[in-house]
């Protein structure tokens, strides 16, 4: 081959990977831009249809409210405090959970969850009274089931003492064993069920099996469903960990004591 | 000449079939046919990315040069199958987020870059999209196979049309869930293999090695 013939090779091959490079990246950048309301619309679909859940939980409950009275706010959960800096409409907390920047690693011992990080800020929802008094508050909870992360919204009274329920809205349990979470006979067991004793030590949970009827536990605790031990186990370390220290302890404690 | 055309579209389906002949694609196989309707998307977006991927090389082959023909053909395989991530996302929400990472997991799909480099390098236009559509039909049908009877078995449905009721509802049906685990896509495909040989016997393999027969006795 000669050297010409070479050189033009290499000039040839340069040109046309550098035209297909630009073709597909147009291709590429013309779909994804055009595409991108639709996109949005979704997202934004997706999170109406997850406040109807609430909703829905807070109307299982007794206690019909309508979409403008939730009031969304983002909590600060190292301080426990509001953070107005961010904007709850634009907030995506799976997105801030995986980002270093934006999350924490649990330490392993308090990581009874399961979830390995945790976002530095949670958006949570709440309802106020006639006197403008914190009547209910909603937060997102998520933990490691058997086989997929449970997420749920978790309704609490105005204290942040009493579960008033708990709503499963996205898991990948197995279907009729683990799956059974949503199933409303089994979400009952959530209504009104005291978290702390007397001596404000946390005892809500998932009762272990053996455990049974009359343990001390008893009145904080709920049912675990046969043949699902681990998501069952895995509700009850969900439910440990956000309202527990690392999760929205703080945020709770200062609800309690009235600074918010 | 309409025979082997209609030959390089069906050949594909039972006699070359990438799946259960040359055992490819088998990782998404697994994973995307839990139920019908996320293996029907996604036979569909893989016949699409095939067809458009081997036309799209067959047309640009002679202009293609060998040193970067692979990269060439990544280039054009990736980008198609983004195109086809977003617009189920846009389209087709709900369903594009069980699939989640394996519409984009088609770009390592063997099947696609495999026809692209063994077929349509060497082909024109028309039979390479007909060799596209054909392998990616021949996917397709081992897929829809799978993902029915694992639906069916494993949740007692069809397309989430519940057909036998299961005990936990007071039916007579006892859900069989190692079908909605990956294993039980393994035990399915490896039937199919074994039905498909047993009935053509030319498909199995002569093995590569045989065992050398000891001629110390050691009596």
């Amino acid at each position: 081959m000669s050297e010409a013939v070479k050189q033009e090779n290499t000039l040839r091959a340069i040109g046309v990977t550098l035209a297909v490079a630009f073709i597909c990246a147009l291709l590429v950048s013309a779909i994804a831009v055009s595409l991108r309301p639709i996109h949005r619309a979704n997202i934004e679909a997706e999170r109406v249809a997850q406040l109807q859940l609430v909703l829905e939980a807070l109307s299982d409950i007794g206690s019909a409210q309508s979409l403008d009275s939730l009031e969304a706010r983002v909590v600060d959960l190292e301080s426990g405090e509001f953070d107005d800096s961010i904007d709850p409409a634009t907030f995506d907390a799976e997105r801030a959970a995986s980002r270093p920047a934006t999350s924490v690693t649990i330490p392993a011992d308090l990581d009874v969850a399961g979830l390995k990080r945790r976002a530095l800020h949670a958006q949570v929802y709440l309802i106020r009274d006639s006197s403008n008094r914190i009547d209910m508050i909603i937060l997102p909870v998520s933990g490691r089931g058997y086989q997929s992360t449970l997420r749920a919204w978790l309704v609490l009274d105005g204290k942040g003492r009493t579960v008033l329920a708990l709503k499963f809205y996205q898991h990948g349990e197995t279907p009729g064993v683990g799956a059974r979470i949503e199933e409303p006979e089994w979400q009952k067991q959530w209504r009104d069920l005291p978290a702390y004793d007397d001596a404000g030590v946390l005892r809500i949970g998932v009762r272990s099996p053996t455990a049974g009827a009359y343990s001390e536990d008893a009145e904080y605790q709920v049912d675990a469903i046969s043949g699902a031990t681990r998501t069952a186990q895995g509700v009850h370390g969900m439910m440990r960990f956000w309202m527990g220290e690392f999760g929205f302890g703080l945020f709770l404690q200062r609800v309690r004591e009235e600074q918010l | 000449m309409q025979d082997s055309k209609w030959q390089t579209l069906t050949r594909p389906l039972i006699d070359d079939n990438p799946l259960t002949l040359q055992i490819l694609g088998i990782c998404s196989a697994l994973a995307v046919t839990t139920a019908l309707d996320t293996a029907l998307l996604m036979s569909f977006v893989v016949v699409c990315v095939l067809a458009l991927g081997s036309g799209s090389v067959s047309l640009i082959r002679n202009q293609l040069p060998h040193s970067v023909r692979i990269i060439a053909q990544i280039t054009i395989i990736a980008s198609l199958v983004i195109i086809a991530d977003q617009v189920l996302q846009a389209y087709a929400f709900e369903l594009s987020k069980r699939l989640s990472v394996f519409v984009g997991l088609i770009i390592t799909n063997c099947i696609v870059l495999g026809r692209a480099e063994s077929f349509a390098m060497h082909n024109r236009f028309i039979p390479s999209v007909l060799d596209g559509i054909g392998n990616g039909l021949g996917y397709s049908l081992i897929l829809i196979i799978v993902g029915a009877i694992r639906e069916f078995f494993g949740k007692g449905s069809l397309l989430n049309v519940q057909i036998l009721v299961p005990t936990s509802q007071g039916g007579g049906f006892e859900p069989l869930h190692l079908m909605l685990l990956p294993p039980s896509a393994f035990f399915i495909i490896g039937g199919i293999i074994w039905l498909i040989r047993s009935r053509r016997p030319r498909q199995v393999e002569k093995p590569e090695f045989t065992l050398r027969r000891s001629t110390e006795t050691g009596e």
